[in-house]
């Protein structure tokens, strides 16, 4: 199969029926999934790695932190496609999905945050600092709730959609220009990025990179996590669909009856 | 154009509201906030750019609600839409009058207002100017916001929680002009920031305004 048609084999899973009918076969195994390189990645973090010698055991809370802060983003991201979708093919299933995936990115920078807070006390000596990461993040979590609050506010499910997709477009736009401003207004305590690095992860490149005793729980964690919220994304989208049939069935029998 | 420009004008300055509102807004905020962190004159020389950008801001927010509202209630937006004048252009002209009405008294009171805060000497310019560059953003971004929420019961609250994430990074750069400025420091690169997201929102984010607009009036 050439890539083009199989990339239009991906659009039969706009029809939801096909959507539930893949995923209900696809969730068992992919819970089962989760469960696994979830409890593995958490466990061998958590009780099969040295503590440091500086940090001790609060080193550990990278195991929650790093996932749900890579996840914080990436939901957005998805949503942004996810609302691409909608506008230019009007797939309700993308709309569905992007309404599905918001919680759970706001939950997961809310997980970031405190955990970040919770290590920063003993390491930093302070529960907050206006840091630029930090402050990023904060600010992410305020456009997860105004997309999430759009959402709630309108009737009209189509018309919803359409605003909420704009709103994620122009949001990620300026979410995108905060992050920049904010680093421009303040520089930072938090570390930079030292995990996924390609030259970090070869080991051609040793500057301020997690040693591998931590990197490898840590990436079977972030695998967890992601399974996680494919999982999640998958079965939220399933309710919305039906919560959406509901309706409708509603509706035609107050015509009828 | 020009015709709903005028009529725009003309009934935010005489049905009361809008005008002095966003004003004596912004007046009360600035003596409010001696009363709050105390009268030391170094401590509120030192926060006065961010308190009165902070002020001006949020001056505007409050009349973002009137911008669209009156007009979707009595049906002059449908007519509008309909009108050969293309939707993007009548949302740029709402922004226009909005910033001429609230934008504008709000940089002319600011310096006023920073004799107040006691505001240190050379802040004065850059807190005029820095002004003057932003406030037209707000009222662009603040029109998309009210865009989004216009057909709603209950959209105020809705309304600030959606734009005020996106004024972030006007009021940042803004506030930085003005800190600098007031330190007696160099302004050029948050003045340039400052100036591109103008430029940038102004340019652009009508055709969001537009696009959302259309979707409201379905």
């Amino acid at each position: 199969m050439s890539i083009s048609t199989r990339l239009n084999a991906l659009w039969e899973y706009a029809n939801p029926r096909k959507f539930l009918a893949t995923t209900e076969r696809v969730l068992p195994v992919l819970w089962l999934l989760t469960a696994v390189t979830l409890v593995g990645g958490l466990v061998w973090g958590f009780f099969f790695t040295p503590d440091d010698y500086r940090q001790g055991s609060t080193v550990k809370i990278i195991y929650i932190h790093v996932p749900s802060a890579f996840l914080a983003t990436s939901a957005w991201f998805m949503m942004l496609i996810t609302s691409l979708v909608w506008l230019i093919r009007r797939h309700h299933v993308s709309a569905l999905a992007s309404r599905a995936a918001a919680p759970i990115g706001a939950v997961m920078t809310l997980i970031a945050l405190v955990t970040g807070a919770i290590w920063g006390q003993p390491m930093w000596g302070t529960w907050w600092e206006w840091d630029p990461r930090l402050t990023s993040f904060l600010v992410l979590f305020l456009f997860y709730l105004g997309y999430m609050a759009l959402w709630e506010a309108i009737e009209d499910p189509d018309t919803a959609a359409d605003l909420t997709s704009v709103l994620c477009l122009v949001g990620s736009v300026f979410a995108v220009l905060s992050r920049y401003a904010v680093y421009f207004w303040n520089q930072g305590l938090h570390q930079g990025a030292s995990v996924l690095r390609a030259g970090a992860v070869a080991g051609t490149d040793t500057t301020e990179k997690v040693s591998n005793v931590y990197a490898y729980p840590l990436l079977l964690s972030m695998a967890g996590f992601f399974l996680l919220f494919v999982a999640l994304v998958f079965y939220r989208t399933g309710t919305e669909i039906r919560a959406r049939r509901i309706k409708a069935l509603l509706a035609r029998e107050r015509v009828n009856g | 154009m020009i015709a709903l420009l005028k009529r725009d004008l003309v009934l935010a300055l005489r049905a009361g509201g809008g005008f002095g509102l966003g004003l004596a807004f912004f007046l009360i905020v600035t003596v409010l906030v001696p009363f709050s962190v105390g009268p030391q004159s170094s401590l509120l020389g030192t926060i006065a750019p961010g308190v009165l950008w902070l002020g001006a801001l949020l001056a505007c927010l409050l009349s973002l609600d009137r911008l669209l509202a009156l007009d979707w209630e009595d049906g002059t937006l449908d007519l509008l839409a309909t009108a050969p004048l293309p939707l993007e252009s009548v949302v740029t002209i709402k922004a226009l009058a909005h910033w001429l009405t609230t934008g504008l008294p709000l940089v002319l009171a600011a310096p006023v207002l920073g004799v107040l805060l006691n505001l240190p000497g050379p802040g004065f310019l850059w807190m005029v100017i820095s002004l003057a560059l932003g406030t037209p953003a707000l009222s662009v971004i603040g029109t998309f916001g009210a865009a989004l929420t216009v057909g709603l019961k209950r959209g105020g609250l809705l309304l600030s929680l959606l734009v005020l994430p996106l004024y972030v990074p006007t009021l940042i750069y803004g506030a930085e002009v003005a800190r600098r400025g007031a330190e007696g420091m160099t302004v050029a690169t948050p003045l340039m920031m400052l100036a591109g997201i103008s430029a940038a929102v102004i340019a652009l984010l009508p055709f969001a305004s537009a696009a959302v607009l259309r979707v409201n009036l379905r």
